[in-house]
Parts: C-alpha cells; sequence; structure tokens
C-alpha cells in the first residue's frame, strides 16, 4: 500500500524524512479501534498533560516565559546565518569540529567517515530524534559499524526492530508484557514484565557495552552560539555515558537548534521538562563545551558537530519558519485528542502528532502527505501546551490552503465548497438548501427523531454515531411566530 | 441594551430551541433581541478547509448583515472564534474593508461571553424545574475566543438546583471539527465515545456545552450507544430556570 506515494500524478521525489507507514487512513482505521492503545495512551501522554499544566502553573508567568522562548527562537532564526557561523568559530576555539550536512544522507556519510577514519567499530548512541530522521543505525550498519542504542527506549526498539512513535517517549506503543517478549528472545532470558527487572536487564547489559565502545553519538537539545556548548537534557543518564565514555563524541543536530548566549538556556530549561513531563528539570542537563583539554584526565579525545538542513532551510525561507521554533518537547501529541487515539505510527514518518502533522508535508511535500494537515479537528490544544507558541493549527489551516491552491485538493470537494460558499451568499439560496437538507434528511429519519445512516458523502459520520433529524420548523420559523404571538398579545 | 443575534445555520436547522432559549434569556436580562433575517454562515468550513476566497465572501455578507447592530451574540462558540480569530487577516490587503471587520468583531460575543463580561449576570435567585447533576464539556474553540470553562461552570453552579460534577478530560475534543467529523470518522469517532464514556461516569443527567457542532456529535454518540444522559446548550438549561422562576413568581 504505498499508493501516496508512488501515484501517477506525484512523480516520486527524493524525501528529507524516512516514511515507515504511509497508507494513514489503514493505520488510522486499525489504531482507532485498538481500545488497549487508547488505554495506554491515557495512562502516559494523558496524565504527562496533566503534569505539564500542573508544573507549568507553579511559575509565576508560566503563558510570559512561552511567549519569551517564542521571542527567543523567532530572534534566532531570523538571523539564523549569523547565530551557525558564531556556533561554528566557538566550537573550533574549544577544540571540536564542524560539519554542514545539505541531506541526512550527507549527514550519515560524514558520521561514517568519522567513525571510520578513527576506527570506530562500536558506537553508542544517546536518544536523538534527528538520527531517526537520518536513519543514522542503518548507515552505520551498512558501513559495518555496529550502533548500539542506548536510551531505554530506544534500546527496544532498536533490537525489535521497531521505530519509534512518540517524541520523547518512543516505546510508549509497548506495554510491560510485550517488552518482556522481546528481551526474552533477544537475551534469550526467561520472561518476565516487571519494569524494573526489564530495565535492569537493559542495564547491566549496556553498561558493560559502554566500555567496549570507541565513539559515542548524541544529538543536541541546545547549541549556544555564544559559547561554543552544546547542551544535552535527559533522564536515564546514558547521554553522559555516550559523551563522556568513548574516545569520540559526535553530536548531530537540525539546524533549527542553535540558541544565542548561555543567558537564554534558563529560558528553554524551564520550560523543555515541564512541557515534556511535568517535571521541573530532566534528571541530566549537560552542558558540553569541546572535548578533553590538554592536562585533563577524562572525557572524549575528539568532538564533532554535524549541523544539518536536510530541508529545513526550504522551510526557514517560507512562510512556515515559525514552525522550526520546535524544542522537540512532546507536549503537543500529550495534548493532542488525535493523538491520544491513533497513536505516533499513524503519522507515518519519525515526527509524530500535531508538529507532526506539520513538518512531514513540509519537508517531504504535501502530496506525499495528503492526510496529515486534514487530520486534526483543530480544537487548539497543541497550541497551547507548545512551549514556543507554534500556532500548530493555523498552520494546518494554511496547508490545506496551499493543496487547494496546488490542486493536490479533489475536484468534487473544490466544487463541494465553492458551491456551498456561493449558496450562502444569497439569502434564496441559503433558505433553499436548508429546506432541501430538512426535507431530505425528515425522509430518512427515524420516529425517534434521530437518523441512523446518512448517505454518501456523510457515511462515516453514522458509522459512529446517530445524526440529528432536523425538527420540522427552522429557527426562522419559530422565531417568527414568537415574535407574531408578543405583537398579538400587546 | 440591543442586542442581535447571529444564529448560525447549524442551529438555524438543527436546534431551534437553542436560538429561541438565547432569545429569551437574553430578554429575560432586559436586552431588547433583535434576529436579522438575512444572515447565513460565518464562512468557517470554507476556511478551516483551506479556502479563504470563499470564506472572505461570506465575511462581507456577514460584516453587512450585522453593520448596525451593537452586539452580535451567538451560542456557539466555534462560529465566534471564526469571526474574532480569522476575519480581520482575511482583509490584510484591502484596509477599507479590514476596518469594518475590526469594528465589527469588537462588537461579536459568544453567549456566556457576553452574560457575564458584558451583562455581568448573577443566576441566583433563578431555579431549575427540578433538581439536575449537570457535567460541563469544554468547547475547543473557547480557546479561541482566549476562554476557559470557568464561567460557564459558575453560571450553573449558581442556579438553584443545580449539581455541578467534574467530567474527566473535560478539555478533550468530542471529534466534531466540522468535516473531519465525516472525512476521519473513524478517529472522530473513537474521539466521541471516549467523551460518552467519561460522561456516563460522572453520574450526570445532563452534559453541558456551549457550540452546537459538539451538541449534535456528543448527543448523536449518546444516542447511539444509549448513554444515561442528554446534551444541552448552556442557554436551553437557563431559559428553563428562567421560565420555572417567572411561573412561580407569578403563581
Amino acid at each position: 500500500m504505498t499508493s501516496t506515494l508512488e501515484s501517477p500524478s506525484s512523480p516520486k521525489r527524493r524525501m528529507s524524512l524516512p516514511v515507515f507507514h504511509p497508507d494513514f487512513m489503514t493505520e488510522a482505521h486499525t489504531a482507532s479501534a485498538d481500545a488497549g492503545l487508547h488505554a495506554a495512551l491515557d495512562n502516559s501522554v494523558t496524565k504527562k498533560d496533566y503534569g505539564r499544566r500542573s508544573s507549568l502553573a507553579e511559575l509565576p508567568d508560566a503563558d510570559g516565559l512561552r511567549q519569551l522562548a517564542g521571542d527567543i527562537k523567532r530572534h534566532t532564526l531570523d538571523h539564523l546565518d549569523y547565530y551557525l557561523e558564531l556556533l561554528e568559530r566557538n566550537i573550533i576555539k574549544h577544540g571540536g569540529k564542524v560539519y554542514f550536512a545539505a541531506t541526512r544522507e550527507q549527514a550519515n556519510d560524514l558520521i561514517v567517515n568519522i567513525a571510520q577514519r578513527t576506527g570506530s567499530k562500536l558506537v553508542v548512541k544517546s536518544k536523538s530524534m534527528v538520527s531517526e530522521e537520518t536513519e543514522l543505525n542503518d548507515a552505520l550498519i551498512a558501513a559495518g559499524i555496529e550502533p548500539l542504542e542506548t536510551d531505554l527506549g530506544e534500546f527496544i526498539l532498536q533490537v525489535d526492530h521497531d521505530h519509534p512513535t512518540h517524541i520523547v517517549m518512543p516505546v510508549i506503543h509497548k506495554n510491560a508484557a510485550e517488552i518482556g517478549r522481546v528481551f526474552e528472545r533477544y537475551f534469550k532470558t526467561p520472561f518476565t514484565d516487571n519494569p524494573q527487572e526489564l530495565a535492569e536487564m537493559a542495564r547491566v547489559y549496556l553498561r558493560n557495552r559502554f566500555n567496549q565502545a570507541d565513539m559515542g553519538i548524541s544529538g543536541v537539545n541546545f547549541a549556544i552560539a555564544e559559547t561554543g556548548s552544546i547542551v544535552l537534557c535527559t533522564n536515564e543518564g546514558n547521554g553522559r555515558m555516550c559523551t563522556t565514555r568513548p574516545r569520540i563524541h559526535v553530536a548531530l543536530m537540525g539546524m533549527e537548534k542553535v540558541i544565542p548566549s548561555l543567558d537564554d538556556l534558563p529560558v528553554f530549561l524551564k520550560l523543555l521538562a515541564r512541557s515534556a513531563s511535568g517535571q521541573a528539570l530532566t534528571q541530566y542537563t549537560n552542558i558540553i563545551t569541546g572535548c578533553r583539554r590538554p592536562g585533563e584526565h577524562d572525557g572524549p579525545e575528539e568532538f564533532h558537530l554535524i549541523i544539518m538542513d536536510n530541508g529545513r532551510a526550504k522551510i526557514l525561507a517560507g512562510e512556515y519558519r515559525d514552525t522550526l521554533r520546535c524544542i522537540r518537547c512532546g507536549a503537543c501529541l500529550n495534548a493532542c485528542p488525535i493523538y491520544r487515539k491513533v497513536g505516533g505510527r499513524t503519522y507515518g514518518s519519525v515526527y509524530p502528532g500535531p508538529i507532526g502533522a506539520l513538518l512531514t508535508p513540509l519537508f517531504n511535500g504535501l502530496e506525499n502527505h495528503k492526510h496529515l494537515p486534514h487530520a486534526s479537528s483543530l480544537c487548539g490544544a497543541c497550541f497551547e501546551a507548545c512551549p514556543v507558541k507554534i500556532n500548530i493549527p493555523e498552520f494546518l489551516i494554511k496547508l490545506r490552503k496551499d493543496q487547494v491552491e496546488q490542486g493536490i485538493t479533489t475536484a468534487p470537494e473544490r466544487i463541494i465548497f465553492k458551491l456551498w460558499s456561493w449558496g450562502l451568499r444569497h439569502g434564496w439560496s441559503y433558505r433553499l438548501g436548508q429546506i432541501a437538507q430538512r426535507v431530505m434528511m425528515r425522509s430518512i429519519g427515524n420516529k425517534d427523531g434521530w437518523i441512523k445512516k446518512l448517505p454518501p458523502p456523510a457515511q462515516g459520520w453514522t458509522a459512529h454515531r446517530d445524526f440529528p433529524m432536523p425538527p420540522k420548523h427552522d429557527f426562522r420559523y419559530v422565531y417568527k411566530q414568537y415574535r407574531a404571538i408578543q405583537q398579538r398579545g400587546k | 441594551m440591543k442586542v442581535s443575534l447571529f444564529v448560525t445555520c447549524l442551529t438555524d436547522l438543527f436546534a431551534p430551541d437553542v436560538g429561541m432559549a438565547v432569545v429569551k434569556t437574553l430578554e429575560h436580562f432586559g436586552c431588547s433581541v433583535d434576529f436579522p433575517t438575512a444572515q447565513t454562515c460565518c464562512g468557517q468550513p470554507a476556511f478551516n478547509n483551506g479556502f479563504p476566497a470563499e470564506a472572505r465572501a461570506l465575511a462581507v455578507k456577514m460584516i453587512d448583515v450585522f453593520h448596525d447592530a451593537d452586539y452580535i451574540v451567538t451560542p456557539s462558540g466555534s462560529c465566534c472564534a471564526m469571526i474574532r480569530d480569522h476575519y480581520i487577516e482575511l482583509f490584510h490587503d484591502d484596509p477599507d474593508q479590514r476596518k469594518l471587520a475590526e469594528d465589527f468583531v469588537a462588537r461579536c460575543y459568544e453567549y456566556v461571553e457576553f452574560l457575564t463580561k458584558i451583562l455581568k449576570v448573577d443566576m441566583t435567585g433563578l431555579t431549575l424545574p427540578k433538581d439536575e447533576k449537570f457535567t460541563y464539556h469544554f468547547t475547543c474553540h473557547l480557546r479561541g475566543l482566549g476562554a476557559t470553562g470557568e464561567p460557564a461552570i459558575r453560571l450553573l453552579k449558581q442556579l438553584g438546583g443545580a449539581q455541578f460534577t467534574e467530567l474527566e478530560k473535560s478539555e478533550q475534543c468530542c471529534g466534531f471539527g466540522g468535516t473531519f467529523a465525516i472525512k476521519y470518522s473513524d478517529i472522530s469517532g473513537a474521539m466521541v465515545r471516549d467523551k460518552v464514556e467519561c460522561g456516563v461516569k460522572t453520574g450526570a443527567q445532563t452534559m453541558i456545552v456551549n457550540d452546537g457542532g459538539c451538541a449534535m456529535n456528543i448527543g448523536g454518540a449518546c444516542h447511539r450507544m444509549e448513554a444515561p444522559f442528554r446534551v444541552r446548550h448552556i442557554a436551553q438549561v437557563i431559559a428553563a430556570a428562567v421560565e420555572h422562576t417567572a411561573g412561580a413568581n407569578v403563581s
């Protein structure tokens, strides 16, 4: 089922983001009927959403802080070339190397080259969404290098050949029993679904392998231009292991991750963990400035920073620049009533949820992800949750407008909307339309005032709920009668 | 105070009693209400589906129909949000029409917002015909108005005989979203079932909303699932209390 990718009207193009599940409607159909998934998501994301609210409420002016964070991001994006050059200079000053990758393939090539040059055989990875974007593990394996995910969730997914379904909680779609079976197969040990035991199995295994690793790869939560530092926020401590134990540290970042100065960092640190999980701070916040200096006893010998474009410059140059403010906290996923019903897999690519519904079409082309801008009730929960105030619903509407303008919207739909709005411009055609609807619906309604089955194209409504039959008289009529009776009374 | 009712196309066709409840309660609170009959639709479906030119044509009509209204009040949170959030930007390239839009937007209010912000009504003294247990679903589009569910709940709690119980995931969208409910009916269906299940857990007899779309969607799912509560617009409840209290005073 790859129709959306290979339909004749949209020649297959090179996509910036990998697409794992191209058939949105089939995925949505399956996931929306999956009560187990809904319960799991309610138990995790919905709870995290409430955690976000209460932890933000502890701040004196959370809304003002979100505004400030958004403003800092906007300023940085408006002057991105300046701040990236400043970052580059300061990283080099501290002994690091900086590379710019135009595409995800280039980013992978750069990392593979560093690994080969340094004779690295085992690479330990800290959780990084951008490395999911580049499918870095596949590239490393193809070059004969072993990548090992060390974030617990990512490790589970790696050994199960699965993909993350949440930006922050990658393995949210698997329950303890499913994880137990994954470990039973992988470690060849007796089955357990005890979370502590499962975590301990992974910990013991990973601890040993950290010591064998030649190279550590991390993502970047924030890169500070002024100091040439990268900031990593993690809860498991594996990020610290990956960036201190191996000889080589390679950090991979999207080019939008830079912030101007150290003074800006607290603004984001206050918001990131609160928005993601309701924590005041993540367990570990690392500010890493360069590699081991002469006379120091530990730390990596080399530090490499790869700054990746992979479609971001194109977004930066257009009307969707604000979407690049995203700090990947996952708050919009947790708040989203759609995500809570379809899970991350349905969104098809690396970034799920509201921000993914926006980013995936922007990265890969609207024609390849026709449903994503529409599969939203525009309820606004994402905008309310976003710590950098990305107005996601507005941007989704804008994408829908782009679809109409680019001729991606189907002809029948275009005709229906044009006819409909024309009809509403005139009193007589509005009335005629209302009467026609009333007559039609009253003819198919039951005596109890409800319609059990609507004709196409509205049959989806009655697949899940009844539709109210319009009463015999509309408001205008009732209102007129009401006034007439009042007149007579006078 | 002179108020013009924007009843919305959905309420006009499907819920005339909600429109009448708005008229009667506003009159009770001292407003003189008129209904400009040339009104049709605010253009929200067109705008949300990516047809701003079509929405703009309807906005021109709306602004014209209500040009001499002091206040425009609507029972629909989402239509009011459409007007307030989008009408001005629709005319970004037409300064004259934009000015008219700004003037129009400033006079537009959602029903509960109008009751609490402009009329500053107090419901104490109004009594329901019989004791009733309520719960409240937060209409998403009130977010676009910068509103919370608090004012509606406060009004409800003031009514004599009203008991209020909190709805779990009250702020989670019911899955209406206009054409979304039809185009993505599987997702929408899962969302509305969740809403009804939360409603059942409250033990309330009535779930209050302030939008026609939510009422249709949750009401339709309640009927399909045979849920033991009904969905009503807040104006209907206030109207029932007004009528009962007036009747009691007369007798």
